[in-house]
């Protein structure tokens, strides 16, 4: 890489030819304040903050976007660029509500710590605040775009990570905002709920629908039995909201935190991503060797099943029928655990912790009552279980470790790396080769399906002589090159994994938020890190294939039957709605 | 192409617009020379320079550069309005005074009345007190004296124009024309124009004066392009040169030349009232007392300042004070 030499503020550092004076400052040891910018996804200098002045140029330039070159003199820290960037965030306050302590991001939001930075006391100009409806109609997702700064993260995370590009510019001059076209709703157009936005936005102008209110209120009630799942990734980026290094596996502690909050019943979304593995692996196999439509594709991630039904409605035969490990639960949990523990199915509460908006809809999905009831009740992200642990006053970082409860309380290393990208195919791979086979593998990590943000992977795996080649694709602009090729015919692909979050769960639109600034001191990305903790646990725990699961066995010995069977498909299974674009207006 | 969005005059609003995405500018560097439409190297021209471009093939660069001054070489268009005679697009060669434009091409200001200022550049420009009327024009006489050349416009005020309310009406424009995707230029246009309507209200106070200089200077220093850069040289140049009547509208609340509307009174010089009746019979709101023959008097607290009764006396017996 060809280095130049600049000089910031006095001090000569070596910055690679093409990079721009914000990362060639970070080298030198100085932090420029951004908003807009967001590593890899949003360089469009439009917020204006991280002005400097660069000797030569006529106007302060923003360093976000400004290529580094041979001898460049830069100032970050003079008088006028103080003054800039102070009376920018003054005029970007002036349209912002101030009721930060009633804010969801109170202490979390990038606005806030940039008015904190420039000794921002009192706002010079204050005036008219925009007025705009709040969309709070979807049960994911809530869109203020009253305290929205117009950085456009959302937008960028919207159109280049996910290709789904719901959310742009509307309006123009003090009338601009984001938001879906026409100002729609979110539930009338196809938004996936990914929640990618919601995991980039630096202030609380979008945010998960709270529903911990609805989980205390159960929590209190002695007449119901409340039950709690968490999944994969969960166990992994929980640990962030208590100070923990990116990566560290927190399972036991976050056991014992649900169990002081008061939950009856701490069960655990690996068993059920176990038995999906069971009625999948299975489903596959007679896919394969019945005819059946293939390539199959998973159908784990809410977000990517919705965007299957607004985007390629008429192949939706591809998805498996098999229910999400969440929804497999919640099916379980109020059919089969009770008649291992004599509690009233009527008197459950089932609620589940997810890295993820879109587990939100898919619990209200009308179709996933199997059970008689709802089959769960209510969800909650990643950021509203910590919200609540804090309410509780409970000292996560000194708990100690706990284990879940019998019967759905173990799951496999298999099921722990559903939580990343490739994991649901290496773990359905484990099972399925020793299904066919009848023998061990003779290496459990499939190296070749572990990939990272936005990547496509193919591997051929040889069952018994017949080559079965599969693919592994995270983020929606991924799966819609997949779904392009399967809509064409031009797919010979067998089994496909399609998440919707970029390195799948780990990158949820649940998970804790990481700031812009965060993002760029850190050396590796966060998705990667977390990642790394769910292989280790993988690795780290005494059984690691679905079918070797004891818990497995025993539901299937007791209650299910058979993979595939009566019971299975009716409590397992599912079917999918084709849907338009738009429930409004018109389509196309 | 930009749907005619006054920002798609920036060029890089321009090419974004014609790649079919919303009209907004983008940081430069790269230059569109550089990374234009589509990323690939491209050529941004205004019309009017290509319109100089076959005289300087056919008469050759030498004859092109006998006209004009020393910086500015070659004749301008200019688009000459407002209170001036003779109205129209007026071309001259650089250097010409505003003086021989206003008054030996435009023919003067009508009815008589004082010149106050010259309004150039757009939008975006400033305004020129008399002192400047024998200053020659090019792109660095404009600039200099607080302008600039921008569109070529050339709007010419007499007395009865309020320089407050004439910044309010270029700040009007441009906060609406605004993109938004800048917070100076979105927000910051908008908390100018409140201020200047405060003004004009009789609402202001000195600390506003402060504060719109305050704006101004932020706003020109950090906004993404042009226009948001721009924006507040209406107001920079009126408080230049103007900086009495935003005081008159503050402290004495009344407006010098009797434009805003919340600070102007309607009189009537009863030496010149008939008492025809004429304008109580026109007034929409009975704010008009008197008998027949006598002088009439107008209810300060009843009148809406709506001009009926001034348009209608015959013997131009109202006023406004």
């Amino acid at each position: 890489m060809a280095m130049v030499n600049v000089i910031i503020d006095g001090v000569s550092v070596q910055a690679e030819a093409g990079s721009t004076v914000l990362e060639a400052a970070q080298k030198a040891g100085i932090n420029i304040p951004t908003l807009c910018y967001l590593k890899d996804i949003n360089q469009i200098g439009a917020c204006r903050v991280c002005l400097v002045e660069i000797k030569g140029a006529k106007a302060l330039q923003p360093s976000c976007v400004y290529p580094v070159s041979e001898g460049l003199e830069v100032y970050t820290n003079t008088a006028k660029v103080r003054e800039a960037r102070k009376g920018v965030v003054e005029l970007l306050l002036s349209n912002h509500p101030s009721d930060c302590l009633n804010c969801v991001r109170n202490g979390s939001c990038e606005l806030q710590d940039l008015a904190h930075q420039m000794g921002i006391r009192k706002n010079r100009f204050i005036g008219e605040q925009s007025t705009f409806p709040v969309d709070e109609r979807s049960v994911a997702i809530v869109r203020d775009p009253n305290k929205c700064v117009y950085c456009r993260r959302c937008e960028a995370v919207c159109s280049k990570v996910q290709g789904v590009s719901i959310l742009g510019g509307i309006g123009r001059g003090f009338n601009s905002t984001v938001g879906p076209a026409f100002g729609h709703a979110l539930d009338d157009i196809n938004c996936t709920l990914c929640g990618q936005c919601v995991n980039v936005c630096p202030v609380g102008a979008l945010a998960e629908k709270d529903d911990t209110d609805k989980v205390w209120g159960a929590l209190a009630d002695d007449s119901k039995h409340v039950v709690v799942q968490f999944s994969p990734a969960v166990r992994v980026a929980i640990s962030e909201e208590f100070g923990l290094p990116y990566g560290t596996i927190s399972t036991g502690k976050l056991v014992a935190a649900l169990r002081r909050m008061g939950f009856n019943k701490v069960f655990d979304t690996n068993w059920s991503a176990d038995l999906t593995i069971m009625e999948e692996g299975n489903e596959l196999l007679d896919r394969i060797n019945n005819g059946g439509t293939l390539p199959m594709i998973t159908s784990c991630s809410p977000g990517w099943v919705k965007y299957c039904e607004n985007h390629y409605p008429e192949q939706l035969g591809h998805l498996s029928t098999a229910k999400s490990p969440q929804a497999m639960f919640g099916a379980m949990v109020k059919t089969y655990y009770p008649q291992t523990d004599g509690v009233d199915a009527a008197s459950i509460y089932s609620v589940s912790i997810m890295p993820c908006t879109a587990k939100k809809y898919e619990a209200a999905r009308p179709e996933l009552a199997d059970s008689g009831y709802r089959d769960v009740d209510a969800v909650l992200t990643v950021r509203e279980l910590a919200r609540m642990i804090k309410q509780a006053g409970i000292d996560f970082v000194n708990l100690p470790d706990e284990e879940c409860d019998a019967p759905m309380g173990l799951g496999t290393g298999a099921a722990t790396i559903f939580g990343t990208t490739g994991g649901v195919m290496e773990a359905a791979l484990r099972t399925v080769y020793e299904v066919v086979t009848g023998e061990t593998l003779p290496k459990l990590e499939l190296e070749e399906v572990r990939g990272t943000m936005g990547e496509i992977k193919e591997a051929t795996i040889d069952l018994n002589g017949t080559q079965v080649k599969v693919a592994v694709a995270n983020t929606l602009a991924r799966a819609k090159e997949i779904m392009e090729k399967v809509k064409a015919g031009e797919c010979d692909y067998t089994f496909i994994e399609i998440m919707a979050c970029p390195n799948g769960c780990v990158g949820g639109g649940g998970t804790p938020i990481v700031s812009s600034l965060q993002r760029r001191l850190l050396n590796e990305d966060y998705r990667a890190l977390r990642t790394k903790g769910l292989y280790n646990d993988d690795a780290n725990l005494p059984l690691r294939k679905s079918h070797e699961n004891p818990f497995i066995q025993k539901v299937y010995a007791d209650f299910l039957g058979e993979p595939l069977g009566h019971k299975s498909h009716e409590l397992l299974h599912t079917h999918y709605t084709p849907r338009k674009k738009y429930n409004v207006g018109c389509n196309e | 192409m930009g749907a005619g969005a006054f920002v798609c005059g920036e060029e890089t609003a321009l090419l974004t617009s014609v790649e079919g995405k919303r009209g907004e500018p983008r940081p430069r560097p790269p230059f569109p020379a550089e990374k234009g439409l589509w990323n690939v190297p491209t050529f941004v021209n205004n019309v009017e320079t290509l319109a100089n471009i076959p005289v300087i093939f056919t008469e050759g660069a030498e004859e092109f550069s006998k006209v004009g001054t020393a910086g500015s070489k070659g004749t301008k268009v200019f688009a000459m309005a407002g209170k001036v005679n003779n109205i129209g697009l007026v071309e001259v060669p650089m250097g010409t005074t505003l003086r021989e434009m206003i008054y030996d091409i435009g023919g003067g200001i009508p009815e008589g009345k004082a010149f106050k200022a010259a309004q150039t550049g757009g939008p975006s420009g400033g305004c020129l007190p008399e002192s400047a009327l024998d200053t020659e024009i090019d792109f660095d006489t404009l600039v200099a004296a607080g302008s600039m050349m921008g569109s070529g416009g050339l709007i010419v005020l007499d007395e009865t124009s309020c320089m407050v309310d004439i910044s309010k009406f270029y700040l009007e424009f441009t906060q609406d024309e605004s993109c938004g995707k800048c917070p100076p230029c979105r927000i910051g246009t908008k908390r100018m124009l409140e201020i200047l309507d405060k003004i004009t209200l009789g609402e202001g106070t000195m600390e506003d004066i402060d504060n719109l200089e305050t704006l101004a200077k932020t706003i020109s220093s950090s906004a993404l392009c042009a226009l948001g850069q721009t924006a507040p040289n209406p107001i920079l140049a009126t408080l230049k040169f103007f900086r009495d009547e935003y005081e008159a509208h503050i402290v004495d609340k009344t407006c010098p030349a009797h434009v805003c509307k919340k600070l102007l009174r309607y009189e009537i010089d009863a030496t010149k009232c008939k008492g025809c009746t004429l304008c109580a019979r026109n007034c929409p709101v009975g704010a008009i007392v008197g008998t027949v023959k006598e002088p009439h008097k107008i209810d300060a607290a009843k009148c809406i300042k709506c001009g009926a009764c001034m348009d209608n006396c015959k013997f131009g017996a109202i006023f406004k004070a």
